[in-house]
C-alpha cells in the first residue's frame, strides 16, 4: 500500500454490507473479502472498476494494490471501464451458438453498435460476446446486467433491446414461457 | 423411464416456491436430526453402499472422498461445494440452486457433518446473481429455523453455510483454482501433493463437492444407500440430472436413471433430434471437456460413466449437446477451443500456450487454410497438451479436437479439399 | 533416508526432498526454468517432468516430493517428449531476437532450446507481442521475451519483501508487471535481472553495452557497504561493464543490492587521473615527483601535532595499515577514521563487530534494532532479516527512527528511555528478550555518533549482560557498520582513543591544524581547517578533492588487489579487474613512495610485502574466519562441520552456472578432474574432495587457478601424477593434438590466452615453471608489478590452498602453509631479480 486516491468510500449501506460480508470469512483471512467487496464496490459506482475504488478495496483489505489488481484483471466481471446503464452480454459458447447465437448478436450489432464493448450512441448500451453462461438448455441466451434473457431468436432480442430504451417492462428468464429449464409440453 | 415416485429433484423446476415452506412439504429437513444422530460411520457407510461417483465431472467415488478426510476434532475441516458450473452445456446445477436450495442445504449440513466440518462455502459462479440470491434467503430462512447454525437442526453440531459469488472464470471450477478463488486470489490450480483433503482452504483439510452430489446426499441417506444403487448399472447407479443442448426439440433438463440409452434420453425427453433422428451428426455426451461420438455409437450407447468411457468419451457433467446434421463440426468445436482459450488460467506453459495455438489452428481449419498435415501438427499439439499441464483444464481443451478428428478426419480433408480446389 | 531408484539405479536420499533435488543429488540434471532453490517452487513452466513408474502422466519433478520405493525415470521417449513440447511452446511467442538481446550468451532459453529443443518451428501464426513495462531505471523490460516463469514476482514478494510485481490477466494475455508500471520499490530489485530466465528483464544501464563472451570477469568483493558482498566485475578494456553476485552463503547468498551492482558507473567518471598542485588558488596538473616531494616538504616543516590523518569509507585494509605506520613512525597522533564522529572507546574488536555473523541470523530468535535503518544501510543484511523472521515467525522490536523493514516489528519508540526500560524490565518487550534462548541486538551507526552514545553504548552493554544476547555458545551483541572500510581501519587501530573526529574539527577550527592527510575521506566539513594544507589521496573529484591542495589520485575498489574487512570481521580479498586511469597508482603504492622520500626504510617491494608485514603485526587476520574469534567456535561445532571451514567460493554466476549444469559440463568435468588429481571416482571422494573440486569446477576458474597457483606444489602434483588439468588439455584439443606434444610457445599460449586482453606478450622464460610465467602488460607501469599478480600467488588463492591442503585428509597433499609460503618465495626472488 502506498498513497492512494481517495475519491471513492463506500455509502452508508455498503459500508455496513461490508461489514456483514467480512464476517463470513476468518478473521485472519480478510482477503478472502476481495471479490464479494469488489463486486459491491463496482456495484455503487456504475458498475465498473475504477483505479481509486481499487485502491479503497485494497486499503479496506490492507492487501497490496498489485494483488487486488491482478484479481481485477483475471475475473471477467470486473470492469475497467464503463459500459453504459445495460451491459449486454451474448453467449457465443457452441450450445448457444448451435441454436442461433449469431442471430441475437446480429440484433446487438444492429441495436447497440457494430463493435463489442463500445458505447451505443445513446449510451445506455455496450453489448460483448461472452464464453458459456451455464443456461445452455434455454440457449440462446443474454446476460443483461444481474438477469439472464433465455430461449431467445432475432426478434425476440430486438424486441427486449427496444423495451429498455422505452423503459418498458420485459418478463426477465425464458422468452419463449417456458417454465426454467423443464421441456416445452 | 424413472418413476415420479423415484424422483428426487421434484421441483427441479420451480413449479413450486423454493421457499423452505414448500420445501418442508417436499420433504427436505425431514428428521434431519435423528440422521445425524447415526453418526459419522453409518453416513459415510451409507454413501459408499449408494456408489454415487461424483457429479462434477471426474466421477470420483463420494464416500470414499468423503473418507478421506480427518477425523482429528481440533482440526478446522472445511466443506467446499463447488456451485462454479461453467461447463459449457450444463446448467444443472442451476436449477438445483434456484428451485430447490434446501435439498443441497441440507445435504450441506450433513456431508459437513460426517466430514468433521463445522463451516461450509458455497462457491456459486458470478453470472448466477439471482439465484445467489435465492441461496442467500433459503440459507437464511434455514438459519432462522435453526436447521444450521449453532446447533443445527437440534442435533447437537454447530455448523456455519456461507455463500461465495465467483466474478467470472471457468477455471475456478476446478477445486484448487476454486480455493485460491475463496481465498481471494486469482484462479489458478494449486500443485498437488498438497491434496485438499490435506491442506485445502485456508490450509485446513477440505473436501470440494458438487451441488448434485450434496444436493441427493438427503435423499440417499433417508431412503438408503441400496435404494440409490438400485438405479443404473454397478458402479454407475443412482438418478441422474442430464442436460440436453443443441439441435434437439424440446432442449431440457431431466432427472432419469442412470444408464439410460442416449437415444431414449433424447427421444422421450428431448423431443428427439431436429430433423429426425436419422438426421443426428454427433453427440457431446458429457460436457464440452469430453469428446464427441458419431452417430453410430449414439445409436447403442449408455450413459454412464463406464459406458461412455469404453467409447472414448466421458460422462463429464451429463450435459448432452446435440448436433444434427447441418452443424459445421469445426466450427462447433472451434468455438470450444475459443471457450479454453479464453478460460486459461495463464498459469503453466502448455495450456497458456497450447490453447491460443489450437484455437487458431481449429479457425485456419474451419476456414480451408489448411492441409491434412496441419491436421496432424494439430494432433500433436493436443498431445503435447495432455497430459503436461498442472490441472484438467489442459486435458479438456485436447480432447475436444481429438474427438473431432477421430471420427470425422476424413470428411474434414475432403472438405479441405475442396475448398482448396475452389480457391 | 529413502531408498528409490532413478533410471534403474537405487539410491537413497534425504527424506523430504523433491524429485528434482534427488536427481540432483544422483548426479542428473534436470531441466527447468521456474524452480530456483531459494524461492518457493511454482511448478508452472512443466519444463522439469519426468515419468514416475505408477504414475498415470508425467509429474512435475520440482514440486513433487520423493517417497520410499519410487522409480523414476528422466529419459524415457515421454519425457524428452514433453520437454520438447514444452520448449516449443515457450517459443512459439518468443520473439527470437537472439541477436539484439541482452541476454544472449547467458539465456536459459536458449541454451535449453540448444539441448532439449525441437529442431524447427511448426507456429505459422503471429507472435503476440506485449508492452514494454516501465520498471524504473535499472531494470530494462522486453516483455514479449517473458516466459511466465514468475521468478521476478516471488522474488519481490518472498525475498525482497515488496508485494508491487504480479501477473495480470488470465490465459495468453498474460503479462507481468509492477502496479500502474512504477518502480519497484525495493533496494534488492535488480537481481530479478540475474533471475529472469530470458532476456525480459534486463539490466537497463548495460543495455547494449557489452556482449558476454567479451568481457573479463573477475571475482572479487564489494565496496557499497559493510557488508562486503561477493561479486564478479565484468570489464571491457579498462571500463567496468557490469557488476553480478557470486554466490556466498555465509554473506549475500546469491543477491547484491541495487547500489552494489549499479555503483560501478560511477567509476568511469570525476576520475582523479593525475597529481596536482595547487598554484595560485587553481589545482593544475603535476607530475608524481614534484607532488610527493611538495608533500615531503609539508610533512617535514610541520610539528606532528598539527598534522591531522582521516580515513574514508572505501580504505582498504592494507592502506589503512600503511597510514598507521606513516603516523607513527612521524610521531602524528591526530589519526581518524570514524568520519560521523563517533568517539567510544573500543577495547575490543567484538565491541564494533557484528559477532553473531550474517549466517548467524539464521539462528536467532529475538531480534532487538537499536537505531538503524537495516533496510537501507545493509539490504543484504536486511533480507537475511527477512528471511529469518518470516520462516521462524521471531519477535522484532526496534528503537529508533520506525522504518518499514520489509517484516513485521514492535516499534518501541525514538527515546533512550525505552532502552532503561527495557533493561528494568518496564518495557514488555523485554519478556521477549527474556523468553529467547538467543536473542540478538543489532546497533546502528546512528547510536554511536550521539553525543550521549557512550551512555547508550553502556545501557547496552548491560542489557546484553542482562538478557544473555552474549552467552557461552552465542554471541548475539551485533553492531552493523556502514562502510567497507570500518572494521578494518578498527582493526589496525586509525582512530583515537578518547576523542573524536569532532576534537580534531574543533582544533582546525582554532587554527591548531596546519595539515590535514586525507585518504578518500569525503564527508568531512574541511572548512572547519582554517589554517591547514590539505592533502587528498582519492578516486574521484569529491568534496575531499576540491577542498585539496594536492592531490594523489589512487585506485578504485576495483582496480587493485586489496583486503577489506567486512562488518562480521571477515577477512576477504579484492581482486584487480581494472587498473588505475592516467597515472594514478594503488594507494599502498603511493604512501610506499612517500615512506621512501620520508627514509622510513620499510623497504617493501610489492603488496605481498605490506601483508606479510600486515599478517605479522595483526596475526588474527591471518587465520580463517571461523577461528578468528574464540566465542564462535562452539556454536560452529554444532553446525556441519564443512560448513564453514572455507568460504566457498564459486566465480561462476547464477546462469553460468545453470549453463554448465544444463551441458553436463559439471558432470563430466567433475568426474573428469576427480580422476585427474585424486585418482577416484566422484563417487569415491569425501565430501572434502568433492567441494574441493566444485569449487574449481568451471573450465575457466580451473585455468585460472593453475595459472594463479603456479608454484611448487601444483607442479608437483602435475608432474607427480602426469596431470594434465583441464582448461590446457582441451586447448591442446582445439588444436588437434595432446598436449605433451605441443610447442613451446604453444603451451605458452595456453596458458596466456585467457588474459590476453591485458597482455601483448611474454617475457623469453615464460612458462610453467617454479619460475612463472613473466607477463608483460600493455600498461607499462604494470610491467613492474603486476606480472606476479596476474599469474602467481595472491591471497585468496594461497588461503584457500592452505585450507585445502592443511585440512584435507589426504597425505601426499598436507603441505603446510610454511611450505607454501617457501614455495611462494621460490618463485617470488627470481622476478625480483628480474625487476630490480
Ligand atoms: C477446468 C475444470 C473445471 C471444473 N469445473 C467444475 C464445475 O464447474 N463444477 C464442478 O462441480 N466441478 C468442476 N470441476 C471438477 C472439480 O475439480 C471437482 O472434481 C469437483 O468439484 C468434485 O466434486 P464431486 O466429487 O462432487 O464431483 C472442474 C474441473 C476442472 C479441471
Ligand atoms: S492447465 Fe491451464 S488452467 Fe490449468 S493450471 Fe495450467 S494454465 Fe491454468
Ligand atoms: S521447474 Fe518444475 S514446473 Fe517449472
Amino acid at each position: 500500500m502506498s498513497e492512494q486516491l481517495t475519491t471513492f468510500s463506500f455509502n452508508n449501506k455498503n459500508h455496513e454490507t461490508a461489514l456483514q460480508i467480512l464476517k463470513r470469512y476468518p478473521e485472519a483471512r480478510k482477503q478472502s473479502a476481495v471479490m464479494p467487496l469488489l463486486d459491491l464496490a463496482q456495484r455503487q459506482n456504475d458498475n465498473w472498476l475504477s483505479r481509486d475504488v481499487v485502491e479503497y478495496v485494497a486499503n479496506y483489505l490492507e492487501m497490496p494494490f498489485i494483488r487486488v489488481w491482478e484479481v481485477v484483471t483475471f475475473y471477467s466481471m470486473y470492469y475497467t471501464k464503463y459500459n453504459g446503464k445495460y451491459l449486454v452480454q451474448v453467449c457465443g459458447t457452441t450450445p448457444c451458438w448451435l441454436r442461433g447465437s449469431d442471430q441475437v448478436a446480429k440484433a446487438c450489432k444492429e441495436m447497440i453498435s457494430p463493435e463489442q464493448n463500445t458505447l451505443s450512441k445513446d449510451g445506455l448500451f455496450s453489448w460483448m460476446q461472452v464464453e458459456c453462461l451455464g443456461a445452455c438448455v434455454n440457449a440462446p441466451l443474454v446476460q443483461i446486467n444481474d438477469d439472464y434473457y433465455e430461449d431467445l431468436t432475432y426478434d425476440t432480442t430486438v424486441n427486449i433491446l427496444q423495451s429498455l430504451i422505452d423503459g418498458k417492462k420485459i418478463e426477465v428468464g425464458s422468452q419463449s414461457g417456458r417454465k426454467s429449464s423443464k421441456a416445452v409440453s | 423411464m424413472l418413476k415420479e415416485k423415484d424422483k428426487i429433484f421434484t421441483n427441479l423446476f420451480g413449479e413450486e416456491p423454493w421457499s423452505l415452506q414448500s420445501a418442508l412439504k417436499r420433504g427436505d429437513w425431514d428428521n434431519t436430526k435423528s440422521l445425524i444422530q447415526k453418526g459419522r460411520d453409518w453416513i459415510i457407510d451409507e454413501m459408499k453402499k449408494s456408489e454415487l461417483r461424483g457429479r462434477g465431472g471426474a466421477g470420483f467415488p463420494t464416500g470414499l472422498k468423503w473418507s478421506f478426510m480427518p477425523k482429528d476434532p481440533n482440526l478446522n475441516n472445511y466443506l467446499v461445494v463447488n456451485a462454479d458450473e461453467s461447463e459449457p452445456g450444463t446448467c444443472k446445477d442451476r436449477d438445483m440452486i434456484r428451485n430447490e436450495p434446501h435439498k443441497l442445504i441440507e445435504g450441506c449440513l450433513l456431508a459437513s457433518f460426517a466430514m468433521n466440518a463445522h463451516h461450509c462455502y458455497i462457491y456459486i459462479r458470478g453470472e448466477y446473481f439471482n439465484e445467489a440470491v435465492v441461496l442467500q434467503k433459503a440459507i437464511e430462512e434455514a438459519y432462522e429455523a435453526g436447521l444450521v447454525g449453532k446447533n443445527a437442526a437440534k442435533s447437537g453440531w454447530d455448523f456455519d453455510i456461507y455463500v461465495h459469488r465467483g466474478a467470472g472464470a471457468y477455471i475456478c471450477g476446478e477445486e484448487t483454482a476454486l480455493l485460491e478463488s475463496l481465498e481471494g486470489k486469482k484462479g489458478q490450480p494449486r500443485l498437488k501433493p498438497p491434496f485438499p483433503a490435506n491442506k485445502g482452504l485456508y490450509g485446513s483439510p477440505t473436501t470440494v463437492n458438487n451441488v448434485e452430489t450434496i444436493s441427493v446426499v438427503p435423499a440417499i441417506l433417508k431412503r438408503g444407500g441400496e435404494w440409490f444403487s438400485s438405479f443404473g448399472r454397478p458402479k454407475n447407479t443412482g438418478t441422474k440430472v442430464f442436460c440436453i443442448s443443441g439441435h434437439v426439440n424440446k432442449p431440457c433438463n431431466i432427472e432419469e436413471e442412470m444408464s439410460i440409452p442416449l437415444k431414449e434420453l433424447i427421444e422421450k425427453h428431448a423431443g428427439g433430434v431436429t430433423g429426425g433422428w436419422d438426421n443426428l451428426k454427433a453427440i457431446i455426451p458429457g460436457g464440452s471437456s469430453v469428446p464427441l461420438i458419431p452417430k453410430e455409437i449414439c445409436d447403442t450407447v449408455l450413459m454412464d460413466f463406464d459406458s461412455l468411457s469404453e467409447v472414448k468419451s466421458g460422462l463429464g457433467t451429463a450435459a448432452v449437446i446435440v448436433m444434427d446434421k447441418s452443424t459445421d463440426l469445426v466450427q462447433a468445436i472451434a468455438r470450444l477451443s475459443h471457450f479454453y482459450k479464453h478460460e486459461s488460467c495463464g498459469q503453466c506453459t502448455p495450456c497458456r500456450e497450447g490453447t491460443g495455438w489450437m484455437w487458431r489452428m481449429m479457425e485456419k481449419i474451419g476456414k480451408g487454410n489448411a492441409s491434412s498435415s496441419d491436421i496432424d501438427k494439430l494432433l500433436d499439439v493436443t498431445k503435447q497438451i495432455e497430459g503436461h499441464t498442472i490441472c484438467a483444464l489442459g486435458d479438456a481443451a485436447a480432447w475436444p479436437i481429438q474427438g473431432l478428428f477421430r471420427h470425422f478426419r476424413d470428411e474434414i480433408e475432403e472438405q479441405l479439399i475442396k475448398k482448396t480446389r475452389a480457391a | 533416508m529413502v531408498k528409490v531408484k532413478i533410471n534403474g539405479d537405487e539410491c537413497e536420499v534425504k527424506e523430504g526432498m523433491t524429485i528434482l533435488q534427488a536427481c540432483e543429488e544422483a548426479g542428473l540434471e534436470i531441466p527447468r526454468f521456474c524452480y530456483h532453490d531459494r524461492l518457493s517452487i511454482a511448478g508452472n513452466c512443466r519444463m522439469c517432468l519426468v515419468d514416475v513408474e505408477g504414475a498415470p502422466k508425467p509429474v512435475a519433478s520440482c514440486a513433487m516430493p520423493i517417497n520410499e520405493g519410487m522409480s523414476i525415470h528422466t529419459n524415457t521417449q515421454s519425457v524428452k517428449k514433453a520437454r520438447e513440447g514444452v520448449m516449443e511452446f515457450l517459443l512459439i511467442n518468443h520473439p527470437l531476437d537472439c541477436p539484439v538481446c541482452d541476454q544472449a550468451g547467458e539465456c536459459d532459453l536458449q541454451d535449453q532450446t540448444v539441448a532439449f529443443g525441437p529442431e524447427n518451428s511448426r507456429f505459422d501464426e503471429n507472435k503476440r507481442s506485449v508492452d514494454e513495462k516501465h520498471m524504473g531505471p535499472l531494470i530494462k523490460t522486453y516483455m514479449t521475451r517473458c516466459i511466465h516463469c514468475t521468478r521476478c514476482i516471488r522474488f519481490a514478494d518472498e525475498v525482497a519483501g515488496v508485494n508491487q510485481l504480479g501477473a495480470l490477466n488470465r490465459g495468453e494475455n498474460m503479462e507481468i508487471t509492477t502496479y500502474l508500471e512504477k518502480t519497484l520499490d525495493s533496494e534488492m530489485s535488480a537481481n530479478i535481472v540475474d533471475l529472469c530466465p530470458v532476456g525480459a528483464l534486463t539490466s537497463k544501464p548495460y543495455q547494449f553495452e557489452a556482449r558476454p563472451w567479451e568481457l573479463k570477469k573477475t571475482e572479487t568483493v564489494d565496496v557499497m557497504d559493510a557488508v562486503g558482498s561477493n561479486i564478479r566485475v565484468d570489464t571491457y578494456g579498462w571500463k567496468v561493464k557490469r557488476v553480478l553476485p557470486i554466490l556466498n552463503e555465509d554473506i549475500n547468498e546469491e543477491w547484491i543490492s541495487d547500489k552494489t551492482r549499479y555503483a560501478c558507473d560511477g567509476l568511469l567518471t570525476q576520475r582523479l587521473d593525475a597529481p596536482m598542485l595547487k598554484n595560485n588558488g587553481r589545482l593544475e596538473e603535476t607530475d608524481w615527483k614534484l607532488a610527493l616531494s611538495e608533500l615531503k616538504n609539508l610533512i617535514e616543516k610541520t610539528n606532528p601535532d598539527k598534522i591531522a590523518v582521516l580515513l574514508g569509507d572505501f580504505v582498504d585494509t592494507e592502506t589503512a595499515f600503511l597510514t598507521k605506520k606513516i603516523s607513527e613512525d612521524l610521531n602524528i597522533k591526530n589519526i581518524e577514521c570514524r568520519q560521523e564522529g563517533c568517539r567510544i572507546p573500543f577495547n575490543h574488536r567484538s565491541q564494533y563487530l557484528f559477532n553473531s555473523s550474517i549466517n548467524g541470523i539464521e539462528d536467532a530468535d529475538c531480534i532487538l534494532i537499536v537505531g538503524s535503518n537495516v533496510r537501507e544501510e545493509a539490504p543484504i543484511i536486511n533480507s537475511r532479516l527477512r528471511k529469518q523472521v518470516i520462516s521462524k515467525n521471531i519477535p522484532v522490536g526496534l528503537i529508533g527512527e520506525n522504518f518499514d523493514l520489509t517484516f513485521d516489528h514492535k516499534y518501541l519508540g525514538n527515546d533512550v528511555n525505552i532502552l532503561t526500560d527495557l533493561l528494568n524490565e518496564q518495557n514488555s518487550f523485554h519478556e521477549k528478550l527474556k523468553s529467547a534462548s538467543r536473542p540478538m541486538i543489532i546497533i546502528g551507526q546512528s547510536v554511536l555518533n550521539r553525543d550521549d552514545s557512550i551512555q547508550i553504548y553502556s545501557l547496552i552493554e548491560n542489557i546484553t549482560d542482562k538478557f544473555g544476547i552474549v552467552g557461552e555458545h552465542w554471541n548475539g551483541f551485533n553492531v552493523l557498520q556502514m562502510s567497507a572500510s570500518r572494521a578494518g581501519t578498527l582493526d589496525i587501530g586509525c582512530y583515537q582513543r578518547n576523542k573524536s573526529l569532532v576534537d580534531i574539527l574543533n582544533e582546525g577550527n582554532k587554527g591548531n591544524i596546519e595539515l590535514v592527510i586525507s585518504i578518500g575521506a569525503d564527508e568531512i566539513d574541511y572548512s572547519q581547517f582554517k589554517n591547514s594544507k590539505i592533502v587528498y589521496i582519492g578516486t574521484h573529484g569529491d568534496n575531499g578533492a576540491s577542498a585539496a591542495d594536492i592531490i594523489l589520485p589512487s585506485a578504485a575498489y576495483t582496480e587493485k588487489d586489496a583486503i577489506y574487512i567486512n562488518t562480521e570481521g571477515r577477512v576477504q580479498y579484492a581482486n584487480k579487474a581494472s587498473f588505475p586511469p592516467g597515472e594514478a597508482k594503488e594507494d599502498w603504492k603511493i604512501l610506499n613512495q612517500l615512506s621512501e622520500l620520508m627514509s622510513l626504510n620499510w623497504s617493501l617491494i610489492d603488496l605481498d610485502d605490506v601483508r606479510d608485514w600486515l599478517f605479522s603485526s595483526y596475526d588474527f587476520l591471518d587465520v580463517p574466519f571461523a577461528e578468528r574469534d574464540q566465542r564462535f567456535v562452539k556454536l560452529l561445532e554444532n553446525k556441519t562441520k564443512d560448513d564453514n571451514e572455507f568460504e566457498q567460493k564459486d566465480t561462476r554466476t547464477i546462469k553460468e552456472k545453470k549453463y554448465d549444469t544444463l551441458h553436463g559440463n559439471i558432470k563430466s568435468f567433475e568426474e573428469n578432474s576427480a580422476q585427474k588429481i585424486f585418482q577416484l571416482s566422484w563417487k569415491e571422494l569425501t565430501d572434502r574432495q568433492r567441494e574441493y573440486l566444485r569449487k574449481y569446477n568451471h573450465p575457466e576458474t580451473w585455468s585460472e587457478f593453475t595459472e594463479h597457483s603456479g608454484f611448487k606444489v601444483v607442479n608437483d602434483i602435475k608432474k607427480k601424477n602426469n596431470i594434465i588439468l583441464p582448461y590446457e588439455e582441451q586447448y591442446a584439443r582445439s588444436l588437434g593434438k595432446k598436449w605433451d606434444d605441443l610447442t613451446y610457445n604453444q603451451k605458452k599460449w595456453a596458458y596466456t590466452k585467457r588474459n590476453k586482453n591485458n597482455l601483448i606478450g611474454l617475457a623469453d622464460d615464460a612458462d610453467f615453471s617454479p619460475e612463472g610465467i613473466v607477463v608483460i602488460s600493455d600498461n607499462q607501469e604494470a610491467y613492474y608489478a603486476e606480472p606476479k599478480d596476474i599469474f602467481f600467488d595472491n591471497k585468496r588463492i594461497l588461503n584457500s590452498i592452505k585450507d585445502f591442503y592443511v585440512n584435507d585428509s589426504i597425505s601426499r597433499f598436507s603441505k603446510t602453509m610454511a611450505e607454501c609460503s617457501r614455495a611462494r618465495e621460490e618463485i617470488r626472488n627470481p622476478i625480483r631479480e628480474k625487476v630490480s
